[in-house]
């Protein structure tokens, strides 16, 4: 049994950059039907702080990220156990609304998906559906603001979403998100379908963002992972059951320990490229 | 050596007889493919031949008559054109709720593995079987009401002999059973397009991304949000196509419409749902049954004319519909 | 340690399954998870409107049968065997009431038509799916369409203004040359199947044509990667590897051609008989169906009884039909996955 290394000092270098845990997950288990994806997932996510989920391909990277928002509810074989506190509440509590608690913590997924539809209307349908009062001009415009797209669509709001360019999508699906005011943004691979340039401007986006939001980043890019993060949390595959890939919290910590000084060994293997 | 051998002559003249025999089923092929457009072709050239000198506006002015000079088919158009409205009401809400709910809601269960296999058993019933469980369902409800039933002695209700139980909901008047009305008609046909209308609706939703949802549950949209917003606005032109290819083959069913008892000779226009009625169909099989060749070739010809523009135009409109807004994912 | 005690005001979580802490619990939400709940009643029932339907048919259909057999005159074992169906005869006896000769017209023109729709619509999908470029494709399948989407009325009406004075004319032809002394009534079986091949051919066209199209292009690679031609490709390679598709096809055809009425009803006649003679006339079921309802019958005669056994009978046929066609598109259709 891995116990997740997290030593008493890079928690106090965390705790002096922040005010408080927003999401915590304790003890976190998850399986698809009989098959365990990930075990004993215990891991404090600091408030306005970018934190990357790195780690090898296939062992619950997205599966933990998806659980932040209760995204696995909708898949009918997933089986949650433990905990996920959000502001101390367990979002898994019986009687918690899994709608509300996307309102508040917010996806933007790997391959763009903005809505066949204008580009006002895809900022727009998260306030809508959700019943937000105001007036639905500004807050798109706030939103694609925040997104740093407000430049380049203000005078094709009503154009569709689907003929922008793959950065822009990406960036009108984090507009689309910032919309409802959420408090967490979940980020899962978020410019892997990017170009390079594309990629950046996601990238210094996430730097203004973290001002007023906690984001959580799921990549397989340890680069980026180490340019954008404050935290990252490693995670793989036991090793002492490698062929029921049992997803496994390795080590937690500030980014710049991870990967400059990992306490354990196997975070050094996969930062350094010697498996991943 | 065989080897030797395949390389000489005999390989050449082996591979050509295989390319004939090839050309030659080609042509057996296309021969085949086009004996439908042929006969298609044939058909509609003895149409014209036969039914367009009788396609005047008396066609459409007059009712049914003794005299086919003066013999129109006034009251099947108005009929069919009504059924037409009837069916696609009801089996709007009812195919594409039954689809959703297959595509967005259904548990893998027991029970909706048998739904499926329901709606895919209706799908090959024969239309007559669509028309006698409406004539004993909805026209005659079972003889439930008549004045020496069970049901009416039990609760003593007031029924006339001849319309059956009549009261009124909401200023409306109700009847049961429904008699051979259009509203049975609308009903039974309804049943009969309705495994089609729910699996092309099935085929629409199912083209719609994931992705889509994902996006929308992500935002913190119910399923039925996600569902009425964004599922189906993107599976719509799909949806309204199959509808009009279903309903335009209800159009031209005549079988059970019979059964219900759709008359020939309706020498007035229905008023309300609770009128009797007949249906183009059945006005053409009418005239054809007729010995007369005024009626039997002549008249009977001007009515599918008439009859088949209406599904041309019906499919035409059903494929256009479908070009102009196929969502290319 | 002093920094991991400021730690735990988060783990000192509001963890009682009651509290939902900070969120809301308000009447708004609990009105929002009522309105999802009646929303998907309604969309079940819709679902389940199609097991009611088939009780509705099985309730009505084999309802009223039954009273058809209660009735002294007839008696289901006469029903089975006897090889007449006079329900007008007199005098009355069970032996009036057999379905021998319904059942005979209906197998007659449903196998008659099978015998045009099957080589040809199979062909014809070999065509489409093997041969045909896209283009040509792609006007020839809606034509196909156009063909499916024709009125059965329609059809009746050039079998018997058309195709049946043709037969005619070539059986006197043939008489004449031939000395022989061939008899086509006017209704005839033979008319009625030749129409009703066409319009079903598109039907196994294109379930034989989806089948042929799900064969992986591996498999026709693999082929002619060994030297065989185009045909050798088609009837050796892919039409065996389909063929339970379109074996089900051929099936469901059938019970389609078994069903259907209009077109029986106006040009293969009104005489049930139990015979193997293409060109004389006969009755289907669902001709005698429409024949009754056509006419005025009293309600609760034995004549308009008589239409639930008949369409009981047909619908268990179609239904056996139905049922071993999707049981074969099943069952084989992992075979070469």
């Amino acid at each position: 049994m891995v116990t997740p290394t997290q030593n008493a000092t890079t928690i106090e270098a965390a705790q002096n950059t922040t005010d408080g845990v927003v999401l915590s997950t304790q003890g976190l288990s998850v399986y698809y039907g009989n098959k365990l994806a990930l075990r004993d997932i215990s891991l404090d996510i600091y408030r306005n702080q970018i934190t990357a989920i790195i780690g090898p391909s296939g062992c619950g990277k997205s599966t933990l990220l998806r659980c932040y928002n209760r995204m696995n509810d909708l898949i009918p074989s997933a089986r949650v156990e433990g905990r996920v506190l959000f502001e101390g509440t367990d979002i898994y509590t019986p009687g918690v609304d899994a709608v509300e608690v996307r309102r508040r913590i917010g996806m933007v997924f790997q391959k763009p998906n903005p809505f066949p539809k204008s580009i006002y209307d895809n900022v727009a349908f998260g306030p809508r559906i959700n019943g937000i009062k105001g007036n639905m001009d500004d807050i798109v415009e706030n939103a694609l603001r925040q997104a740093a797209l407000w430049d380049e669509v203000k005078d094709k709001l009503h154009e569709s979403g689907l003929a922008l360019s793959g950065g822009q999508q990406q960036r009108l699906c984090i507009a689309r998100a910032l919309a409802v005011e959420p408090e967490v943004i979940l980020m899962d691979e978020p410019a892997s379908a990017l170009d390079p340039i594309a990629t950046l401007k996601i990238e210094e986006l996430m730097q203004e963002l973290k001002q007023r939001y906690s984001i959580i980043i799921v990549t397989h890019n340890m680069q980026q992972a180490a340019r954008v993060s404050d935290m990252t949390a490693f995670i793989s595959i036991d090793r002492e059951n490698p062929d029921a890939r049992i997803g496994v919290l390795v080590e937690y910590g500030l980014t710049q320990q991870i990967f400059t000084n990992p306490i354990n060994k196997e975070t050094e293997d996969y930062v350094s490229g010697r498996f991943g | 050596m065989a080897g030797q051998q395949l390389i000489n002559g005999n390989f050449e003249r082996f591979l050509r007889r295989k390319r004939l025999i090839g050309r030659i089923f080609w042509v057996l092929l296309l021969i085949s493919t086009l004996a439908g457009l042929i006969m298609l072709a044939a058909l509609l050239i003895d149409l014209a031949l036969e039914g367009a000198s009788w396609l005047t506006p008396t066609l459409f002015t007059n009712y049914h008559s003794r005299h086919p000079e003066q013999a129109g088919m006034k009251s099947a158009i108005v009929g069919s054109l009504i059924i037409l409205a009837l069916t696609a009401l009801f089996s709007f809400p009812l195919g594409v709720g039954a689809a959703v709910y297959l595509e967005e809601y259904a548990p893998k269960n027991r029970l909706t593995e048998f739904i499926n296999i329901n709606i895919s058993n209706l799908g090959g019933v024969p239309s007559v079987v669509y028309g006698m469980l409406g004539l004993t369902v909805f026209s005659r409800g079972f003889g439930l009401f008549k004045p020496n039933s069970w049901l009416v002695q039990a609760l003593n209700l007031p029924v006339d002999p001849r319309n059956g139980l009549i009261f009124s909901v909401l200023g409306l008047e109700m009847r049961l059973p429904l008699g051979n009305s259009l509203l049975t008609g609308g009903l039974a046909m309804t049943l009969l397009i309705l495994p089609t209308v729910i699996m092309a609706s099935r085929e629409a939703i199912r083209a719609v991304p994931n992705s889509i949802r994902e996006a929308a549950f992500g935002l913190g949209a119910t399923r039925w949000q996600v569902v009425s917003r964004q599922v189906l606005p993107a599976a719509f032109p799909g949806i309204l196509t199959g509808m009009i290819l279903a309903l335009s083959r209800a159009m031209g069913e005549a079988a059970p419409l019979i059964i219900l008892g759709a008359f020939t000779y309706v020498p007035f226009l229905p008023r309300t749902i609770w009128d009797q009625f007949t249906v183009m169909p059945i006005q053409i099989y009418n005239w054809i049954t007729l010995p007369q060749p005024e009626y039997r070739v002549h008249l009977s010809g001007a009515g599918i004319l008439v009859l088949v523009a209406v599904l041309l135009s019906m499919n035409a409109l059903a494929i256009y519909l479908r070009n102009r807004f196929e969502k290319r994912w | 340690m002093a920094g991991l005690s400021r730690l735990l005001p988060a783990s000192r979580a509001v963890s009682s399954p009651d509290q939902k802490g900070v969120f809301s619990t308000g009447l708004s939400w609990r009105l929002r998870r009522i309105y999802e709940q009646i929303i998907k009643a309604s969309l079940f029932l819709c679902g389940l409107l199609s097991v009611l339907t088939t009780i509705g048919i099985i309730v009505s259909l084999f309802g009223e049968a039954i009273g058809f057999f209660l009735r002294p005159e007839v008696d289901l074992y006469h029903f089975l065997t006897s090889t007449m169906w006079r329900p007008l005869g007199r005098p009355v006896s069970p032996d009036n009431f057999g379905i021998m000769p319904l059942v005979n017209g209906t197998l007659m023109v449903a196998v008659l038509s099978g015998a045009i729709a099957v080589p040809l619509g199979l062909l014809s999908a070999i065509f489409l799916s093997e041969y045909a470029p896209e283009r040509l494709r792609s006007v020839l399948k809606p034509v196909l369409e156009i063909l499916a989407g024709v009125p059965s009325v329609v059809y009746g009406y050039f079998a018997i203004s058309f195709i049946t004075p043709i037969i005619r004319n070539l059986a006197d032809w043939v008489n004449s040359i031939a000395g022989t002394a061939i008899q086509v009534d006017f209704f005839n079986a033979l008319s009625a199947s030749i129409v009703m091949g066409v319009m079903i051919l598109p039907l196994v066209s294109s379930i034989s044509e989806d089948a042929m199209r799900s064969v992986p292009q591996a498999l026709r690679e693999g082929a002619y990667a060994l030297g065989a031609t185009k045909l050798e490709v088609a009837l050796r390679v892919v039409v065996p590897a389909a063929l339970s598709g379109i074996l089900a096809g051929f099936i469901l055809a059938f019970s389609r051609a078994a069903g259907e009425t209009m077109i029986v009803a106006v040009a293969a006649g009104s005489t049930p008989r139990v015979t193997l003679n293409p060109l004389s006339s006969i009755q289907t079921m669902t001709g005698f169906i429409v024949q009754v309802s056509f006419g005025d019958t009293p309600m609760g005669s034995i004549n308009s009884q008589s239409i639930y056994a008949v369409g009981a009978t047909l619908f268990i046929m179609t239904f056996i039909m139905n049922v071993i066609s999707n049981y074969i598109m099943r069952r084989f259709r992992e075979v070469y996955e």
